[in-house]
């Protein structure tokens, strides 16, 4: 016994020798987005320029990635060097001391060149704390051979009503066609993206001045209201639960006559191998219903460095290779101007051959810079963020409230039982969390 | 007649059997199949069962992305490692218990059941903090310790109710016979636990094959096995079903080989005791 236990610890130890390196090893955590597994793809050209650098990546689902890199940086494990994480991470972690701030990005790294919004959200008390790797907003995407079929042009600025009376007009239900696909999967950074960015349009907002709950305005009876009625007339069956996947499938074949969501979904809908009506595909602005702000949100993948990294300079060293010009370059001479990231520098819109390749390009940039996380909807709010509220306590909330109106939507309570729920559910956790008395 | 309604009835069981066994693995196939679709396909409605374009793309692109083997080794060496010294800790309490019971032998039993009823999440700060503090973070000895004492509590339960139900008159009859209590051991109570030992050791080494909690939360990469493999081609923006398929395929290839191979023991092991 004591000699199996031996061999079985000895063998262990063995395993766990690795064997001893003098470059640095950067350790990345990232998430399965085709921009990102594009990077982890062109590694090679990184190793090249500084070679006493090893690239480790572990890519993981959204989620477990969240949790994964909060349970490591929280605890300070110190695991990864290099994270990627969503806007609504970076000014939360800045303010807790988690992140490095990013000052030694190099002289050739031109920040002015980050589109402003975008390096608003990725910073926080004038420091750059993220790079942004990737960025979006969300648009409608629409069928032009099924708009012109129907008589009906869409403008560049449309505004709900004419959105919800196409949606009508254009839905097939004995055909398979449905007038409009948008995300009903209950989550914070699914339905709730989406209907926040809506009730934005309609003068919502989830707290005022003093961090009170706000479902219970007419506002957000509106907005709940509009969005299951339209679903209910002109969506896809399952609708509540449909999320971004899901309503790509839906969209790329043919099912769906317009598609309001991510800007960087454009790419996919119009690439040929993947869409099945890759050439008959516009874009307009999100909806408005007159009030100044659209139906759009802001979001961007970024590159940060945790504090408890022993690498940073290593790890700023990758950050600046990835967010650079030059990577965008890089990534345009080995797979074409298309698909290089979106959404972080105006010096990629200025640019004829990515116009020429990419139709979307001018909505997209148009997109992002109606969306201000600063001013996200009509009236004043006291947080930071367009479609979720930059505070640790909102990925639960979110949750929630989106579990409410994904019962709303599916039928299985009804608008007002869900906006009641919601409301209380948040006073509820707002009131834990010492927001409110 | 009677004979006719037996083989109608035989018959019937026999057609149910099969619809039965094949609504159980009907996810996997279709698993397999959609790993052999293009993205496209794979969530095309209506879908298509059998006649769609075959491709091998997705298996080439996970081979291209991700170390296949690095993960499938880690897997081997954490679901094996963990196992084993599972049944080193679990057979000596096990027999102890099922052959020398004290007042307290329930209690203990219970006790230790009652660990596998809090969520993991619950412990897993203090854990993490554990692992980082001996340096275990990432390592493959810390996800066999861990995947270990998680399994233990219901290895020692399974092989508590198989020696249970070897009869103490078999061990005085060998006794009586003049055998050592090595001989007794070695030539008497090993053949008759061995399929309950051998099943144990499977539903184990698939516990901990599958185990995805703590695997995915202390390994980053040295030490990351087929779980954090499948994890990783999940998409919050993109199509990926078909590639997912691809990996978890090629994840569940081994322990479904290993299981198929050894059916007839796990079968006999599960059923033991219930036909004396």
């Amino acid at each position: 016994m004591k000699h199996v236990l031996g061999a079985v610890c000895g063998a262990s130890v063995l395993l766990l020798a690795v064997p001893a390196m003098a470059e640095t090893t950067l350790t990345i955590a990232t998430v399965n987005n085709g921009d990102m597994i594009r990077m982890q793809g062109l590694t090679g050209e990184f190793t090249k320029k500084y070679p006493d650098i090893t690239v480790k990546w572990v890519t993981l689902e959204e989620n477990v990635l969240r949790q994964r890199v909060t349970t490591d940086i929280a605890t300070k494990g110190g695991q990864f060097d290099v994270l990627t994480i969503g806007t609504y991470e970076v000014p939360i972690w800045a303010k807790k001391g988690w992140l490095v701030p990013l000052a030694n990005l190099g002289a050739d790294y031109d920040v002015a060149d980050l589109l402003p919004k975008i390096k608003d959200a990725v910073s926080a008390d004038g420091k750059l704390y993220a790079a942004p790797f990737y960025g979006e907003s969300s648009m409608v995407m629409y069928r032009t051979d099924l708009f012109e079929k129907a008589g009906l042009k869409m403008p560049e600025k449309p505004t709900w009503d004419f959105v919800i009376d196409a949606a009508k007009k254009l839905t097939d239900k004995s055909g398979g066609t449905y007038g409009i696909c948008l995300r009903g999967k209950a989550g914070w950074g699914e339905n709730m993206a989406f209907l926040s960015a809506m009730a934005n349009s309609y003068g919502a907002r989830w707290f005022d001045e003093k961090w009170e709950p706000q479902f219970n305005t007419p506002e957000w009876k509106t907005t709940l209201t509009t969005y299951v009625n339209l679903m209910k007339e002109a969506g896809p069956p399952g609708a509540s639960s449909n999320g971004f996947n899901e309503n790509l499938a839906l969209f790329n074949a043919g099912k769906c006559a317009m598609w309001i969501d991510a800007t960087v979904a454009a790419s996919f809908v119009t690439n040929p191998k993947d869409s099945k009506v890759a050439d008959k595909v516009g874009f307009a602005l999100a909806p408005n219903t007159g009030l100044g702000k659209n139906a759009n949100w802001l979001w961007a993948w970024n590159l940060a460095i945790p504090a408890g990294s022993k690498k940073t300079e290593a790890a700023e060293k990758f950050i600046a290779w990835a967010t650079s010009k030059d990577y965008t370059k890089l990534v345009a001479s080995k797979d074409g101007w298309a698909n290089v990231p979106p959404g972080t520098r105006t010096s990629l819109y200025e640019n004829p051959d990515y116009l020429k390749v990419a139709p979307f390009a001018k909505l997209t940039l148009a997109s992002i810079d109606a969306a201000d996380p600063n001013k996200p909807t009509v009236k004043p709010v006291p947080y930071v963020g367009v479609q979720y509220a930059a505070i640790p306590e909102f990925q639960g909330i979110g949750t929630q409230v989106g579990q409410q109106f994904s019962a709303a939507l599916a039928g299985s309570m009804t608008v007002d039982a869900a906006l009641t729920a919601a409301q209380s559910q948040t006073e509820r956790e707002m009131k834990r969390a010492g927001y409110i008395k | 007649m009677a004979r006719m309604a037996t083989t109608k009835q035989v018959a019937v069981s026999t057609a149910a059997a099969w619809l039965f066994g094949f609504l159980i693995f009907f996810p996997i196939l279709w698993m397999v199949l959609a790993s052999f679709k293009t993205e496209l396909e794979a969530f095309a409605i209506p879908p298509s069962f059998l006649f769609f374009h075959w491709t091998t793309e997705n298996y080439a692109t996970v081979q291209e992305r991700s170390d296949y083997l690095h993960h499938a080794l880690n897997s081997i060496i954490i679901a094996g490692g963990s196992t084993l010294i599972a049944l080193l800790i679990a057979v000596p309490a096990a027999w102890s218990m099922a052959f020398s019971p004290t007042k307290r032998t329930k209690d203990i039993l219970l006790w230790m059941l009652s660990t596998k009823m809090m969520p993991p999440v619950g412990v897993l700060v203090p854990i993490y903090l554990i692992f980082k503090t001996f340096g275990l973070l990432d390592s493959r000895i810390g996800l066999v310790f861990i995947l270990c004492l998680g399994n233990l509590p219901i290895v020692i339960w399974m092989l508590f109710t198989y020696f249970k139900e070897i009869p103490r008159d078999i061990l005085e009859a060998a006794r009586m016979d003049g055998a050592t209590i090595g001989r007794e051991l070695v030539y008497v109570l090993t053949p008759m636990a061995i399929p309950g030992l051998a099943s144990t050791l499977l539903l184990n080494l698939i516990l901990a094959w599958n185990e995805a909690f703590w695997t995915l939360n202390l390994s980053t990469s040295n030490a990351a096995p087929l779980t954090t493999f499948i994890a990783s081609y999940s998409s919050p923006e993109g199509l990926f079903w078909a590639k997912l398929s691809a990996a978890s395929t090629l994840a569940i290839a081994p322990i479904l080989v290993l299981g198929w191979f050894s059916q007839k023991q796990l079968v006999r092991g599960l059923t033991f005791g219930a036909v004396k």
